[in-house]
């Protein structure tokens, strides 16, 4: 390192490019906990270790006292996206949260609060197959691409269960529908998802075909390119994950089984509340879990939750994550993960997996993002208590090497912000005002000019 | 976003062929049908107009003689402003332009000393001219297909049967055709005429792809005489129908748009194969949705915030047609992106305000307070970021099209550029910049007279000419009622 520092010191660099964060307790999560400093360079982390050298034009926090952390990731979240669900069709694969990104959602600023660097943000669960997900770094203040976690693997949600076969909700429970969409059983969901991937195939077939005749020099026009299907055919040929939603025993089988029959992986099941019941199977199978801390029973089919569910999959060989589902939630998922120390006794990195370098695993950026290492993204999270406790605050977040997050600067331009405000409110209190009074003026000279077009 | 589009209520339908609310419309030249009036009683009168409507052919056969307007500043936008100019025209055309015109001697001569003359305004995006409940083709529901021809979705509708994929075309009209629907005797005609607009690019405005625009001059005259230009382009919007409908949000809107461009591109290969070998081939399905998109030269695109300009910029690009976007309140955040994309941008004048029914009590975002101080301000910065843009009325009432026009004056822009921007600007967005927006000899004799300048709001509009016939703006009488018209298009929150 010191020939890296020498280097660094004899290239005169522009002040920001390089960081060192200095003082802290690192949890590095993958390669254990000390005190010492972070130096970031171009937006990546160059060294972690009790003693690191600062270049010569550094900028440098002191971060004594202060708990340094990965980014914390969310792989279950729906912030920052304008629409959530098409849920009329039980196949809506065609749709996607790329389309929808907004970046203008103040969650996402909420979530960087709470220490979040990356989520995965999801189509919802109205139907057994939804639409593209779209994993996303909360790099708030830039726009709808500069959100986008370039080079993350694709995703596409799936769901099961109640939701989706909306049995008992007639023509109520989402909106007028006359009857209801099929399906309306958890056998039919499995038809649903089954149908749709032979349906797939076919479509793939199609294309292969075409590209057969192609490589004869026969003369053909290309099959007529079918949004709905094209999704499939890549989670057929592994190049996109699957983020179902599940709860029960039964129904991660049956979805575990269908991903057999045609060849895939399921990369992650969501919520699976369920999953300490089946958690040889889902590693056997080696489909992630990302669940809740301590949810249960806000339905019928998470009756069976339990909080020691986290642990027990982990205890199992599942690699499990924690999610938030919900922007509230999003803000502290580090108590979340906190929960699983108390309820199934995992250590503090365990816990400290379940938000960070596991969620990365198990979106396919683990070489990115998810731990404090040399190469990787400088995605961190400082925080003034150990990031464990409940009365942990966090201070900063870096994203890329930049600062995203800072509660002292948040803190001090609150005056200037309510200031503007009050500024634009008084403007168009007194334009009002203005305008109240016009109308007679405006009688006034109608009378006087009749025929005058204004 | 906002619901789907709604209808005003019906309103008591007018007997003849003409609204009472027409008077003389043409005041000069030659001796034809309105030199009567005078003489005439209302009901001979109403007998004279329908039978020179049934001569119409005859009527328009006959052409003015040449009108003069001298003396006057002319605001001519393709070129320099001429202080003491005249203009000729003659057979509905501009015949001839300058500070020393030649008057041929049958010329009418007017002395616009004092007046200033522009090319007649341009609403870039409207209805007017338009049923005012739009038309249903005769396309009646079959078992196979549920979807209405013109889908209007109001309680008495039923709703869309669920689970009905893109193949079933919902909320799509595409072959629509503003052209073939035009009903010259809309009161609103008359009204936008008066506020010094010879034209307007009318759409049909409901469903998804609501159908083909046309750009219109406002003569009120035969439907035919009307049309400069048809199809304008392909009127979208990103309303989502609920979720009980596919597509029933945003990003499902956004993808059914991308598959019938995608099958687009496919019929024309699937169409192009045939022709050439169709012994022995599979004949292709006709998709009237398809032939209404490919017809169509542009499709325009609701975008207002920054978020859902640079989203649609990208989505036009992606879809690799030509797009034209409106809304457009908060550019003045994305100006120079708006620039960069070349995407031109129609800014609705209907500026964001606070709701009548508003809470006073309820505290209102900062981000709503800035949109509505600084949406005038956008023309100004896509001015200075050298963007292509164009005004439309966008359910302001014609009468207010000059006080809103002020604020984004007031607010930056200059008036050259603002004139442009009603004129020329959107003449050349819709392809017709070689016939209408600037006073230029060999184009139409569009052209507005102010006694002053268009930007005080106390200069009056004295004419109008709309291929060459000069029109004097109503005088402004108290509304009976809803004089505003049924909703503009162009709303895209």
């Amino acid at each position: 390192m010191n020939r890296l520092a020498l280097f660094l010191m004899a290239v005169p660099l522009a002040a920001g490019q390089t960081t060192v964060i200095r003082n802290a307790t690192v949890l590095t999560v993958t390669k254990g906990t000390f005190q010492g400093s972070i130096l970031i360079r171009d937006g990546k982390i160059v060294e972690a270790g009790e003693k690191v050298l600062v270049p010569d034009g550094a900028r440098v926090i002191d971060a004594g006292g202060q708990f340094v952390m990965p980014g914390i990731i969310d792989c279950h979240s729906h912030i920052a996206a304008d629409s959530i669900n098409e849920g009329a069709v039980a196949v809506s694969s065609m749709v996607g949260i790329e389309d929808v990104i907004n970046p203008d959602d103040i969650d996402i600023y909420r979530a960087l609060a709470g220490g979040v660097t990356t989520a995965n943000i999801l189509h919802g669960s109205a139907n057994p197959i939804g639409g593209k997900c779209q994993v996303m770094k909360m790099r708030w203040g830039k726009d709808a691409q500069g959100l986008i976690f370039e080079g993350a693997m694709p995703g596409i949600k799936f769901a099961l269960g109640e939701n989706v076969k909306r049995s008992g909700s007639p023509g109520n429970g989402f909106g007028a529908s006359p009857g209801l969409r099929y399906p309306a059983s958890r056998m039919g969901v499995e038809d649903v998802i089954r149908e749709a991937l032979t349906e797939a195939r076919a479509y793939q077939k199609e294309w292969r075909d075409y590209q057969a005749k192609l490589d004869r020099h026969e003369q053909a026009i290309p099959p007529r390119r079918d949004l709905k299907l094209e999704p499939l055919v890549e989670v057929l040929e592994g190049k996109r994950y699957v983020h179902a939603h599940c709860y029960r025993a039964d129904e991660i089988l049956m979805l575990l089984r269908v991903a057999d029959d045609f060849g895939f992986k399921i990369r992650t099941l969501q919520h699976v509340l369920e999953g300490y019941k089946v958690a040889k199977e889902i590693a056997a199978h080696g489909a992630g879990a990302s669940t809740f801390s301590d949810w249960w029973a806000y339905k019928a089919e998470a009756f069976d939750a339990i909080p020691y569910n986290a642990a027990i999959m982990v205890r199992k060989g599942v690699l499990v994550s924690l999610n938030s589902d919900s922007a509230e939630l999003m803000r502290h998922l580090n108590t979340e993960a906190a929960k699983a120390m108390k309820y199934g006794g995992l250590n503090e990195t365990e816990a400290l997996s379940l938000v960070t370098i596991n969620p990365a695993k198990q979106l396919g950026i683990e070489n990115r993002v998810g731990s404090i290492e040399p190469g990787k993204d400088a995605d961190l999270a400082v925080f003034d208590k150990h990031p464990l406790s409940n009365y942990a605050k966090v201070e900063k977040v870096f994203i890329d090497g930049e600062l995203y997050f800072d509660r002292e600067k948040d803190l001090e331009e609150r005056p200037g912000k309510e200031a503007r405000k009050k500024a634009l409110i008084d403007k168009q209190k007194a334009q009002e005002k203005k305008e109240r009074k016009k109308p007679e003026a405006t009688e006034d000279k109608k009378n006087e000019e009749p025929g005058g077009v204004r | 976003m906002s619901p789907v589009r709604t209808v005003t209520e019906p309103r008591p339908s007018r007997s003849g062929v003409f609204p009472k609310a027409v008077k003389p419309l043409i005041t000069h030249p030659p001796a034809t049908q309105m030199y009567y009036h005078a003489s005439l009683s209302k009901r001979a009168m109403k007998h004279l107009i329908a039978m020179l409507l049934a001569a119409a052919s005859l009527t328009y056969a006959q052409a003015p003689g040449p009108i003069a307007l001298r003396g006057a500043r002319v605001v001519t936008v393709s070129g320099p402003v001429l202080e003491k100019g005249t203009v000729l025209l003659r057979n509905g055309l501009i015949e001839a332009v300058g500070e020393n015109v030649d008057l041929p001697k049958d010329a009418w001569v007017m002395d616009a000393q004092g007046a200033t003359v522009y090319p007649g305004l341009i609403d870039a995006l409207s209805t007017v001219g338009l049923p005012e409940t739009p038309a249903q083709p005769a396309t009646p529901r079959t078992e196979t297909s549920a979807t209405p021809a013109t889908p209007r979705f109001g309680a008495n509708e039923p709703a869309m049967p669920v689970q009905q994929g893109p193949e079933f075309r919902p909320f799509t009209t595409t072959w629509v055709r503003a052209a073939d629907l035009l009903n010259p005797a809309d009161r609103r005609v008359e009204e936008t005429r008066s506020a010094g607009f010879s034209s307007v690019v009318t759409f049909p405005s409901s469903g998804i792809f609501a159908g083909e625009g046309a750009f219109l001059n406002l003569s009120g005259e035969k439907q035919g005489r009307m049309v400069v230009t048809s199809p304008a382009g392909q009127y979208v919007t990103l309303t989502s129908h609920g979720f009980g409908t596919y597509p029933g949000s945003l990003m499902g809107v956004i993808a059914y748009i991308r598959q019938v461009s995608l099958d687009a591109d496919h019929y024309k290969l699937e169409l192009q194969a045939y022709a050439s070998h169709p012994v022995g081939q599979k004949r292709p399905n006709y998709d009237r949705a398809v032939e209404g998109l490919l017809e169509s030269p542009r499709l325009l695109l609701p975008a207002d915030d920054a978020k859902q300009l640079d989203r649609m910029i990208r989505f036009a690009a992606e879809l690799k047609r030509p797009a034209v976007l409106y809304g457009g309140h908060q550019a003045y955040k994305i100006a120079d992106r708006v620039a960069k994309s070349g995407v031109p941008l129609l800014i609705s004048l209907k500026w964001p305000e606070k709701p009548k029914d508003a809470d006073p009590d309820q505290e209102e975002s900062f981000r709503t307070l800035e949109l509505r101080d600084r949406a005038p301000s956008s023309p100004a910065a896509l001015e200075k970021a050298g963007a292509r843009f164009a005004f439309y009325s966008g359910g302001t009432a014609a009468k207010d099209v000059r006080k809103a026009l002020k604020r984004a004056v007031d607010a930056g822009l200059t008036e050259a550029a603002a004139v442009r921007a009603l004129t020329l600007s959107a003449a050349e967005i819709y392809g017709v910049a070689d016939r209408v927006g600037s006073i230029e000899p060999g184009k139409i004799a569009n052209l507005l007279v102010v006694k002053g300048s268009l930007f005080d709001e106390k200069a009056k509009i004295q004419y109008i000419f709309i291929d060459g016939a000069k029109y004097e703006p109503i005088p402004e009488t108290p509304p009976p009622g809803d004089r505003e018209g049924r909703a503009a298009p162009g709303g895209v929150e």
